[in-house]
């Protein structure tokens, strides 16, 4: 069985999340992958290098520059014939794209899976992790989505895979990329951070959750999370969100700065190695899955914690 | 411009959901079902929507249980126009497309908004998947929709941030969190929403083979996190963190 890895990249590398869905997909055959971009040469040449992928697709077009769906989902099912199995890391790039291909191809998709059972039986996460479904797939082929804390990352160097150039369509015309504010991120990105500190509703405004969660992440290397909450009020862009509906992270070490523990936020952070939590409410959820906790007010506590450590 | 919004029967947000002892599912019985909370936002922004002028016309659609009709009337009641029930339970997302690309066939809207994703499957495939069938664009994850005659500008969280495309309509948008505050619907609407109309359909009536393609073996509570220790001070957090070799 040959399965065809979506590549995750910004036309310049290989993005980490990809890493994660090489591995699932080596549990189900032969790893072959695509790179959908325009000027994608070196993000070919990089995934040709990840261990275990034997080939890699190129569709190197204008078209696909910002991989809207509209173009590059029958790119992509245009290679059924030659593929059982198509992973994409359940990135947004990677939501956005694989149920337009297995509509495509009639398949009821497998989304964020956790673990490969058999060929055809995963597990994944369901009512936002409060429970675990195991699903067996009757489709031919199948489409899924990886979810990246729940495999590890192949490495990046020892394959030697052979480059295929492939043509799609090009634009299908109904739908054109406008333009993309990304966020300029000094810090380690959240999906790949070994640390990460994130704040929540407690941090009161964007200029005090400044000043409090960014000197504690500078001084131990982390990558800055919120909860939805602090997101919705405004504290921190979108991209910060940790939850169900946000990123899920799955750090060395999380350490959550004045947030209660809503089961969505739970959701995207429980997988965590290891949890500290510091709130003053000592009643507060996020106490039950901390594995250190510390009952305090975060406007004392935390810049005491930057001072000693 | 008619707008047509599909809507979701979900256990509600603030339930947390039991695993049945025997692994069959989740235990639905006697829970607080209310709206998939991303298509309140899908109705929502239609209503804005219409307000504005753009729209004309609102229809709800749910694709469920009978009982899904309660979580139509909640639609009507915020505002929606009329609405349509397609009986039929524990439909994939596959299925519950091929129906919506047939409600579109026959009722030609200029956008359909829907919740990126329900928070009882989590699946978030529906949109894209009614994007592909139809073969018309999709902007997923929007945060703003701006529509200008015959295209519509979509705002997208995406992972570094944000990213916006411009689609020709018809258009399928999923809504992410914030891109509005749904309102409630007062008492009079409440009321008034008894008398709007409600079609009721099977997916027979569209030709849609709904057989489910994935088979749930089981279901199993997730690993539990036990709590660990609170420490007394920052001086102990310290130590331990050190302990650990998180400091220096």
């Amino acid at each position: 069985m040959s399965v065809l890895v979506f590549v995750e990249h910004d036309n310049a590398s290989v993005k980490d999340a990809t890493l994660a869905a090489v591995t699932a997909a080596g549990k189900l055959g032969e790893v072959h992958a695509l790179v959908a971009g325009s000027g994608c040469g070196a993000v070919a040449q990089e995934a040709a290098k990840i261990a275990g992928v034997t080939k890699v697709h190129v569709a190197d077009d204008a078209a696909y520059a910002n991989q809207l769906a509209e173009n590059v989902a029958p790119l992509i099912a245009s290679l059924a014939d030659h593929h059982d199995a198509f992973v994409f890391p359940a990135t947004s790039h990677g939501k956005n794209i694989a149920p337009r291909v297995a509509a495509l191809l009639d398949v009821m998709q497998i989304s964020d899976i956790l673990s490969v059972e058999s060929a055809d039986t995963f597990t994944r996460p369901i009512y936002a992790g409060n429970a675990i479904a195991t699903v067996q797939s009757s489709d031919a082929r199948k489409v899924i989505t990886v979810r990246g804390t729940a495999f590890a990352k192949a490495e990046t160097t020892g394959g030697s895979a052979t480059i295929e150039p492939v043509t799609g369509k090009g634009d299908a015309g109904i739908s054109s990329f406008i333009g993309s504010e990304i966020a300029k991120q000094e810090r380690p990105e959240l999906t790949s951070a070994k640390i990460i500190v994130s704040g929540g509703r407690a941090l009161k405004d964007s200029a005090t959750f400044s000043e409090v969660i960014l000197p504690l992440a500078d001084k131990l290397g982390a990558g800055v999370g919120a909860s939805r909450a602090a997101v919705d009020a405004g504290y921190v862009p979108n991209d910060y969100q940790v939850g169900q509906t946000g990123k899920i992270v799955a750090p060395e070490v999380y350490i959550a700065v004045g947030i209660s523990g809503a089961i969505q936020h739970l959701a995207g952070m429980k997988d965590s190695k290891i949890i500290i939590a510091i709130n003053k409410d000592e009643d507060a959820p996020i106490f039950q899955v901390a594995d250190i906790g510390l009952v305090a007010d975060l406007f004392t506590a935390v810049p005491e914690l930057v001072g000693k450590l | 411009m008619k707008i047509i919004v599909p809507v979701k029967r979900v256990i509600d947000y603030n339930v947390k959901p039991r695993v049945k002892p025997d692994g069959s599912g989740v235990d639905l019985a006697n829970v607080k079902m209310s709206m998939n909370p991303f298509d309140e936002i899908a109705v929502e922004e239609a209503l804005r929507l219409r307000e504005k002028g753009v729209a004309t016309e609102v229809v709800a659609v749910s694709i469920g249980p009978d009982k899904a009709q309660e979580t139509l009337r909640t639609a009507l009641a915020m505002g929606a126009d009329r609405a349509i029930l397609v009986v039929a339970e524990d439909v994939e997302p596959l299925g519950v497309a091929k129906i919506l690309a047939k409600i579109m066939d026959e009722e030609q809207p200029g956008l359909v908004i829907l919740g990126k994703q329900a928070i009882d499957d989590d699946s978030n495939q529906t949109g894209q998947m009614l994007a592909a069938l139809t073969g018309r664009p999709q902007g997923t994850f929007a945060s703003k929709v701006e529509v200008s005659g015959d295209t519509v500008s979509v705002t997208r969280e995406v992972d570094g941030g944000l990213e916006t495309v411009s689609l020709k309509t018809p258009a399928i948008v999923t809504t992410d969190l914030r891109l509005n505050e749904p309102r409630y619907a007062s008492l009079p609407n409440i009321m008034k929403a008894k008398s709007k109309p409600l079609a009721q359909k099977t997916p027979a009536d569209y030709g849609v083979d709904v057989t489910p393609r994935l088979k749930t073996l089981k279901v199993t509570e997730p690993p539990v996190r036990s709590a660990g220790i609170k420490v007394a001070d920052v001086d102990a957090l310290v130590a331990k963190l050190k302990e650990m070799g998180v400091a220096a």
